[in-house]
Formats: structure tokens, sequence, C-alpha cells
């Protein structure tokens, strides 16, 4: 059912796939998510929705193989299926609201994207492009082989920065540096989405605090069920404690405690690099690491 | 014989079970069966079914497991409830059907759930079937949610001849049956996946991968997609915490992460999906889902204590539960609540800190309500907490749907007699209306609620 129609190689280990999809395609919108899952007994891994085509019914994902499921969903082939894709999940993003169309022309938005992240705001920005809304967009990533929609990005967006760490490619320099660079030169912003690495979003947003834009985040928590009750994604904002399946995935990212994010994402490094070596050399590892 | 007492069943030895997940109950043999249902008495006005939220026959299938016609025995259960392997082995009988039966007057009551549980048994080895009804309505029903509730729902509608399609949110049927209720205490494939079969085979069909609210709404179904009523049993909601500091630590789960982790992704059998086990793990609460949530850290290594904020007698959990959990080495700290959980310099838990309670004057429930002890705080050690404090309501539901009534706590109002909620032509049941619960009651409301929708037709 749910069928890999396309498949390409954006940069090193970051794959796109167009997946057959009409539990999601009905109702889905920029910002929200999916959940897949590959195997009997698959792990449900949530992925960001990059691109839709209702007529199709078809979503577009890109996946960064980072763990064992992320790798064994990226040697999947065109004509192969996903055993389950569910969604779309969490809620849409704010800016890409019919009723919100008239408020959001108002705004001068920019765009920070950070590595993966490149992809759910390209599905944000060219939504907003076809209603009329032109945006800045600061694209960025630590080297040249790790970029990828450049030529889409500038399809949908007239201000389209891009920035490598390494210098290797366009500003060399980080988002937040390219996002002060225009500030100095009198560029001013009233709206700033970020999405990409927890880090990138934290000092994006304390940035944007000095420069009082206001800023949305998209957090990428560890998720199970993502229809909200396992209760895995929880984070603060403002205090409070927040489920980005369900409250999120976006919040008002002056808000959010990072560190905290940060810590939770990293629950599980230990038990999934363990498994990426098992899914890649086999069991070689056999304890004495006092960690498995 | 004596009669007051009843036939023993076997069990797996706790030591040997602590370390595994394999069924704890055995269950009876034929011969076993026939000599405990020769206990009933086949009562004039059996309580039994009365005590019975889905109203099975008891004293009629329990006559036929005497005279060793099993199939027959199967037919009857059928006839009332589709999920009997299922409740058989985790219903809380002793405050239904056999805390009233009047065997239990004298002696020990009649092991109803046992008996229930070997008759559906014999059908599931005996590739036994339930009865698929001819004559179709013509009627399209939707049914959000594969859990206790909607399968009973659903069940009973296609066994009166409508065509339902049930929609889970999930990648597989089952609900709280495969994500909450542990393999040790009710098998997925061999129990669940098979009873939902049959559900299947009443004509039923299940759309996996559909978040009704995201994927589509109520209102989408009933306007554009051609189905006239709607039953809502989508289950249980959001995990409580306590709001005590250092809840957002790594290293405090609630009993739904774990359990999913451990139940529905098989995260016990070393599947894909990680799960941390813990070395010393704190349970917090004394309900079900707190013992599910002890025994299975248990079998994965851990050394388990419970938490619960009042007595032993107070404890909501089923006595078989604590008595098995008990047996297999969970360690109880009774009348002590955490007031924060203690984190290392990663970040991580490393401590408990807690208080000791004693019973105040009985609160709103009736129960006595726990009150705390001044000065009496102690920490401690463990690495893990596990909060298992209920649910509260998923809003994806109540938010997309129009004229759907909550209540204050946020759960969808429905009247208790056929689960009519305040949108015409929309029903509902089960924790997604009562918050968590227990799973005959859910059957129970999915139950009612299909009468309800099958008199909505008739007008």
């Amino acid at each position: 059912m749910f069928e890999i129609v396309k498949k390409k190689v954006l940069a090193d280990r970051i794959v796109l796939m167009d997946v057959k999809a009409k539990n999601v395609t009905e109702r889905c919108l920029p910002g929200q998510f999916i959940i897949a899952r590959t195997g009997e007994d698959g792990e449900r891994i949530p992925l960001t929705i990059c691109d839709y085509d209702r007529e199709k019914e078809e979503i577009t994902i890109v996946i960064q193989t980072i763990g064992a499921s992320t790798e064994k969903m990226a040697l999947l082939n065109e004509g192969d299926c996903f055993t389950d894709i569910v969604g779309p999940l969490g809620n849409p993003s704010e800016i890409c609201l019919l009723e919100n169309l008239e408020e959001t022309k108002k705004k001068n938005i920019v765009f920070v994207a950070g590595g993966l992240g490149i992809a759910p705001v390209y599905c944000q920005v060219k939504w907003l492009h076809e209603h009329g809304v032109d945006c800045s967009v600061i694209m960025g990533s630590r080297t040249k082989d790790l970029l990828f929609f450049i030529e889409e990005m500038e399809s949908v967006s007239g201000h389209v920065y891009v920035t490598t760490d390494d210098g290797t490619y366009g500003f060399h320099g980080m988002g937040t540096d390219q996002l002060k660079a225009l500030y100095d030169e009198g560029i001013r912003f009233d709206h700033c989405v970020a999405i990409g690495p927890t880090i990138m979003m934290k000092f994006v947003c304390k940035l944007t605090k000095e420069l009082s834009i206001h800023t949305v985040v998209s957090m990428n928590m560890i998720m199970v069920d993502g229809t909200g009750m396992c209760g895995a994604c929880r984070l603060l904002v403002g205090d409070e404690v927040k489920f980005a399946c369900v409250d999120g995935p976006e919040f008002d990212g002056h808000l959010v405690d990072f560190d905290l994010a940060m810590k939770r994402v990293a629950l599980y490094k230990t038990e999934e690099g363990r498994k990426k070596l098992e899914f890649e050399e086999g069991e070689t590892h056999k304890g004495g690491c006092k960690n498995c | 014989m004596d009669m007051l007492k009843r036939v023993p069943i076997s069990e797996q030895d706790p030591k040997e079970r602590a370390k595994n997940f394999e069924e704890v109950c055995l269950g009876y043999t034929e011969d076993e069966a026939v000599a405990e249902a020769s206990r009933c008495l086949n009562c004039k006005n059996p309580r039994c079914v009365s005590g019975c939220p889905v109203s099975i026959n008891i004293p009629a299938f329990i006559q036929e497991v005497k005279n060793r016609d099993f199939e027959k025995a199967y037919e009857i259960i059928s006839l009332s409830s589709a999920l009997p392997a299922v409740c058989g082995r985790v219903c809380p009988q002793e405050t239904q059907c056999e805390g009233v039966c009047v065997r239990g007057v004298k002696g020990e009551p009649v092991a109803i759930g046992k008996l229930e549980r070997f008759v559906a048994d014999f059908a599931m080895k005996n590739g036994i079937e339930p009865k698929v009804s001819a004559e179709k309505k013509g009627h399209k029903v939707a049914v959000i949610g594969a859990g206790p509730a909607g399968l009973t729902c659903a069940g009973d509608l296609a066994r009166n001849g409508y065509d339902v399609t049930i929609f889970e949110a999930l990648h597989k049927a089952g609900g709280v049956l495969v994500y909450g209720i542990p393999e040790f205490r009710l098998p997925k494939e061999r129990v669940v996946a098979v009873e939902v079969e049959n559900v299947k085979k009443l004509g039923v069909k299940i759309e996996t991968d559909v978040v009704v609210g995201r994927s589509v709404t109520i209102d989408d179904l009933m306007e554009k997609k051609g189905f006239e009523a709607v039953f809502i049993g989508s289950g249980a909601g959001l995990p409580r915490f306590m709001g005590i500091p250092g809840e957002q630590a790594n290293g405090v789960f609630s009993a739904n992460e774990y359990l999913t982790r451990s139940n529905l992704m098989k995260a016990y059998a070393d599947k894909d999906t990680p799960i941390k086990p813990g070395k010393k793990v704190v349970v917090v609460g004394g309900g079900n889902v707190a013992m599910d949530s002890a025994r299975t850290a248990l079998r994965l290594g851990a050394d388990v204590t419970v938490v619960y904020r009042r007595s032993m007698k107070e404890l909501p959990a089923r006595v078989e539960e604590v008595h098995h959990a008990k047996e297999e080495g969970v360690k109880f700290d009774l009348l002590t609540n955490p007031v924060e959980i203690l984190t290392g310099e990663d970040g991580s838990v490393c401590g408990i800190r807690v208080i000791r309670m004693e019973l105040g004057e009985p609160d709103a429930s009736g129960r006595r309500s726990p009150v705390e002890i001044k000065g009496s705080e102690f920490e401690m050690e463990c690495d893990t907490v596990i909060m298992a404090l209920g649910t509260s309501p998923n809003p994806l539901i109540s938010r997309t749907t129009n004229g759907l009534e909550t209540n204050k706590r946020g759960c969808i109002v429905a009247e208790e007699e056929f689960g009519k909620t305040s949108k015409d032509g929309v029903f509902a049941g089960g924790d997604a209306v009562t918050g968590a619960a227990t799973v005959i009651l859910a059957m129970g409301a999915g139950k009612a609620a299909a009468k309800g929708i099958m008199d909505y037709f008739e007008k």
C-alpha cells in the first residue's frame, strides 16, 4: 500500500522518497509529520512531510540514516513498500493555514533551516509562495556535500542565502551568522521559523531574542505512537509540560527549554548505536562496555 | 472432591517466570474444567449474569462444559462476547461475576473466568469460529479504535448485519490489549490476534494507520464518506505526571511508554525499538497498569519497588496481579508518595525522594485520603521511575468534531445506557468517556452503544 514511487540520493546519508500514502494526503499541511515503519517488528520513526501531492496521493519524505531503522529504510528502493505510514500527525504550521493568510501576508518572514531541516522548511516556503507570500530563507549545513534542495528553494523564494560551516559553499559561517549579517545590513524581520538540529534552534532563538524577532521552532522529539498516548515527546515550554505530538511540533522558540530537550533526544543513543552496529556488522560486539 | 474449594489451576513457577515473558497461568485441562464446572449450582436467578458487564449466560455455558460439549459452550459465550479468551484472562471477575456467585457465600466462588478462558482456548485450538449473520442491513457504521470497546461494538453490529469499518491509529489492531497488557498476562499472537481475526470473520473491516482527527475527521466520515453512525472508542489519552521536580529527567517514563515499547514494539524480545530496562526501578501507582509495568521491568532484569500512597487495602489493582507480582519478587513500599525525582550530573535519574503517608478522612471516592506525615521524607536509590498514574483524554477527536460535547475533564460526554453523545448519530464508550478503566467495562460500553446504534437505525 505505501509504495515508494521515487527515490533519490540527495546528499551523503540523506535520501528523498515519494511514497503513496492515501491516508495522509487527504488532510496533510506543511508543518505536520508522519510515522513510518519497515518490517514486521520495525520501529516507528517520525519523519517530517516535505511535500505532498493530493491528486497522486503521494507524500515526499527525506530520511537521514542515523540508526539501524533509518538505514533499513534508506535501503528500500522504488517499487518497495513501507510496512506502515501513518499521519498526518502534529499540528500544521500556523503561518500555513488559510485562515491566517491575511495575517501572514503582513509579516516579513525569515526561515532558518539547518541540515535535514531544509526539507520541512521547503514545504512551508512552497506553500507560502503558492499563496502569494514571499519570504527569505537561510539554509545551511556543515559542509557542501550535505547540502540539498538549493534549486528547489530558489524556485519558491527570491531571497535564498546558503551557508556552510566550513565555507565550502556559499556564506562561510552558520545560519545565525548569516541572520546577524542581514540584520547588520538593515534588513528587519518580524517572524522567524527555525528548523534543524536542536542545538542550532537554540542558538537561533538566542539571537532572535536579542533582535526581538518572534521565533517558531519545530521540535524533533523521541516518539513512540505519535498520537498522544506514550508521553515520550514531552518537553518544557515556558515551564509547562507539552507533548510535541498533540501540542506541537511547533512551539514558541523563546519559551522552549532546549537544554532539557537535547538531553531527552539523546536518551537512547547507546541502545541505538548498538543496534546500528549489529545491523551493519552483525553481532561483533558482545558486552564488556558496561552499557549493554 | 471438596465442593467448597476450586479446582486448582497450574501456573508457571514464580522463580522461572520472573525471567521470561511466557504466560503465567497455564489454564485448565479438560478434566479439570469439567470438575470445576460441576461446582456450578445452575441458579434459577443467576446473579453472576447480572454481575457481567456483557451479560454472558454464564450458567448455560458452564452446564455445557459439565456435559463436555465445549463447542456449544463457546457458541453461548460468543452470543455475548467477541473476546472470550481475552476476558477469561484479564477481567476482574472477583468483583463481577465471581464476586456475586452463590458458591462464594460459604466457599470459593466458581472459577468462571478460568472456565471462560478454557472454552475460548478450546475453540481456538479446534478451529471453531463464531457464526456469521446472513441478513445484511445495508447501513454503514464507522468505529474509531480497535480496542476492547471498538471490537465489541463492531462485532455486535456485524453479527446483526451492519457494514462496519474500524479505524485504528496504530499499526496493529487490539488497542490496550496489544500495547498495554503484557505478553505474560495476555499472549498477543496466540490469543489477541486470533480473537481480532474472529471479529474480522464476522465481516468487520479494520483499517490500521488512520488517526481520526488527523487523517480524517468524524464530520468527513459522516458527510463525505457515507457513514451513517459512528462509535468513538478511542481509548485513553495522554499520560498523567505528578508535577514534581525532576520529572522531565531522562529515566522517567510513563507506564504507557514503557509498556508500549515492550509490548507493541516487542522491545522485550530485542526487536528494533529500544527500551531502557533499568537496574533499579521505582513504579509509582497502584493500579493494574502499575503491576504490569513492575512485572515487565522485573522480567527485563530490574530490581523493582512499587510506591503507592495508600495502603494495601486500597490498592486498586486486581488481587491476583498483586499476588503474582509479590510471588515474582516485586517489592511494595506502601503509604509512600514521591516528592522529588533526584538527578545526577548528567541529568539522568539517580534516586527519588519520598514521604510517608497516613490515612485520613474518606474522600469523594469513599477511600480514606492519604495525608503526608511531616518530616518523614527519605530517599530511595533508583535509575528509572515509571509513572502509572492514569491518563487524561486525548483531545484529537473532540477538537475536530463539531457539536461533540466534552466534560470539564475533557472526556466525551455519553449516556451510560446506550452511549449516545451530544452529536446525532455519534456514540461513544470506554476510556474516551470514563477515563482509564478496565477492558471489560470498555467492552460493556461497546456493547451498549451497539444496541444504541441499532435502535437509532430502527427509528
